[in-house]
């Protein structure tokens, strides 16, 4: 268990204040914020490479604050990798690895699937190759905890599925993750609990859903600013959009993802509610029942049973207008673009 | 290519003209050396005992010289590189005075620190190290005069290495002796042998200090100009040329042998890149 107590560390015209988080074994912490929050400051402080103006790092009952970077173990994967230019992959993967040395190393080639790659120097990966070697690298160390700052920044999407994949699998095999990103779409498909980060303080903590569905405050609301995630399964027929099945109800969506489960995301201003189902260019028009409509900070949010729950935004004028009360039978539509699919890729 | 081909414009032609003198003025005084001394003088001057002796000493004496403090001035460079320090400054300026100081005055500046009644001439004559006369007082000569060069070579090729590789070899559990010989010191190689050669080269050319701390054993500079005050030009010369193209031997091997330390893993990456440019 890693255990992060009040940390401060003010340098230049850059501070972060207040910063506390417990991380339990096996969770998958993802600490999401815009760039140049403290989010990289926050791993540099736990690895070691940094020293915090004041606050406590514990893992389990060891003051890490008190430890050597080497005796910390806590295994960083830098944004840009900085995978040692002089040596192959296949030295690069075995340099910090442990006891025997090649058995450990091998381990990680396979797991992470560089088998091709051990004998090219760094400079001729691609972005997603040279990603899989730093992962291996750090995971042979036989790190207590791996931290990751934006591991999938500056990759291409399909290198990013594949990697998202990997770092669930690795999740699974029961690794403790700290990962930083500014993705909203990252945290929810990998996240067991989300931290988000404001102006160099933790403003929220909690599972994805709690996060995404209750923010904590105007800013966690306006940076995620996704209330519907419905989890389903996305199907293909034939040439036609493909599907996205939730309990039996279908949601066009637009991707090139191959079927299988997953979830969708739609922003709440995205979905339209109206009392006729309307033609618009919206592929998704569904009827429903009005379930609530509730005063937020940025406008009125209308729940829609529709089969499972689904917010809308409108104004306050619209709720009148459109007399749109509990019970009310309503049509809601919005665009398969405004649709986003995030896949399970194993 | 397409960019050598550009207009000239009447400035490089003046900047080329002003190149090319300054070409001349280095190259001129050269070849006229070897144009004017005849195969028979350069024969004999070649087989001149003294002459093959002078040069063998300061061949040796300018490599060990430069080898020993590179042992202590390359760590030293990976400090003034990494570490902020009070005085640094001062320390670099320190570094550097050598190169400011005449030669001659560095010269009696080590014969008063390395002579008999000195702690260290004193010291060093009791483990049977002479320095005034001696090939040891030649070292330390050459090696005063020339270290600056190997330091800022050094400092600025480890300035060059990315902080975040060491940081990173660190969080694998690297000890901080480990990252400086597996990822400082390789990846500032290039940097840092170029600084020994230039070292070596400006210590074996040096004659100033080495003439008032070891007149003898003589070494080739001191020899030449002994030469020339004894027997005139015409002697000195032949040994000039010889010494000239032994240097430039070494020194074009040194250059060629450093290049070629980081060749094969450029051929290698060179290969591997088209291989994933193949793909």
């Amino acid at each position: 268990m890693l255990r992060v107590n009040r940390l401060s560390k003010r340098f230049g015209g850059f501070c972060l204040h207040d910063v506390s988080f417990t991380v339990n074994d096996g969770d998958y912490f993802v600490i999401l914020g815009e760039s140049g929050v403290g989010k990289t400051v926050v791993l540099e402080l736990i690895a070691g490479l940094i020293a915090p103006d004041d606050g406590e790092i514990y893992w389990n009952s060891e003051n890490l604050l008190s430890r050597s970077i080497q005796q910390r173990r806590m295994g960083l994967v830098y944004q840009d990798q900085a995978l040692f230019p002089h040596l192959t992959v296949q030295r690069n993967i075995g340099y910090g690895a442990c006891g025997d040395r090649a058995a450990c190393a091998g381990k990680w080639v396979a797991e992470v699937g560089v088998g091709d790659l051990l004998d090219r120097y760094p400079e001729t990966l691609s972005g997603g190759e040279a990603q899989r070697v730093a992962l291996a690298r750090t995971l042979a160390s036989e790190p207590r905890c791996l931290l990751l700052d934006e591991p999938l920044a500056a990759l291409d999407l399909h290198a990013r599925a594949q990697l998202r994949g990997l770092l669930r699998r690795i999740h699974k095999s029961g690794r403790t993750i700290v990962h930083v990103t500014h993705d909203y779409e990252e945290a929810i498909s990998l996240a067991t609990r989300i931290a988000v980060m404001d102006r160099g303080t933790i403003v929220q903590i909690g599972p994805p859903e709690e996060v995404f569905h209750r923010p904590a405050s105007g800013f966690v609301a306006r940076f995620v600013g996704i209330r519907n995630i419905l989890r389903g399964r996305l199907e293909r027929t034939g040439q036609h959009t493909p599907q996205f099945n939730v309990n039996g109800f279908y949601i066009n969506v637009v991707t090139d993802a191959a079927p299988g489960p997953g979830m969708i995301l739609l922003r709440s201003e995205d979905v339209t509610v109206s009392r006729a189902p309307v033609q618009t260019s919206a592929q998704n028009v569904l009827p429903g029942a009005v379930m609530d409509v509730l005063r937020t900070p940025g406008g009125m949010e209308v729940l829609i049973d529709i089969g499972t729950e689904v917010a809308a935004l409108v104004t306050p004028e619209s709720v009148e207008h459109l007399e749109l009360a509990p019970a009310a039978k309503v049509w809601v539509s919005f665009k398969a673009t405004a649709v986003r699919y995030v896949g399970d890729e194993a | 290519m397409t960019r050598n081909r550009t207009k000239l414009e009447p400035l490089d032609l003046v900047f080329s003209f002003l190149g090319g003198l300054v070409l001349l003025f280095l190259v001129a005084p050269l070849v006229g050396m070897v144009l004017d001394s005849s195969g028979h003088e350069l024969v004999r001057a070649g087989m001149d005992s003294e002459v093959q002796r002078s040069i063998w000493l300061t061949l040796w004496t300018s490599m060990a010289g430069t080898l020993v403090l590179a042992i202590a001035a390359v760590p030293f460079a990976y400090l003034l590189a990494r570490k902020e320090f009070l005085l640094k400054t001062l320390v670099t300026a320190v570094v550097n005075l050598p190169i400011v100081i005449p030669h001659s005055a560095a010269g009696i500046a080590l014969l008063g620190f390395m002579s008999r009644d000195s702690f260290v001439g004193g010291a060093g004559e009791k483990i049977g190290i002479q320095f005034v006369g001696g090939a040891a007082g030649i070292m330390a000569a050459m090696a005063f005069v020339s270290v600056p060069f190997l330091i800022t070579a050094a400092r600025d090729g480890f300035a060059m290495v990315p902080e975040r590789l060491e940081k990173a070899a660190m969080t694998l559990g690297a000890s901080p002796a480990r990252v400086f010989f597996t990822v400082s010191l390789p990846l500032a190689w290039r940097a840092v042998v170029s600084g020994v050669i230039l070292m070596w080269a400006r210590g074996l050319s040096e004659f100033g200090a080495v003439a008032i701390i070891a007149y003898h054993p003589i070494v080739t500079p001191v020899l030449i100009y002994e030469r020339f005050g004894a027997f005139g030009l015409k002697y000195a010369r032949p040994v000039a040329v010889i010494f000239l193209a032994i240097c430039l031997v070494f020194f074009v091997a040194f250059r060629w042998v450093a290049a070629g330390i980081g060749t094969p893993r450029s051929a290698q990456r060179a290969g591997a890149g088209d291989i994933h440019a193949a793909r």
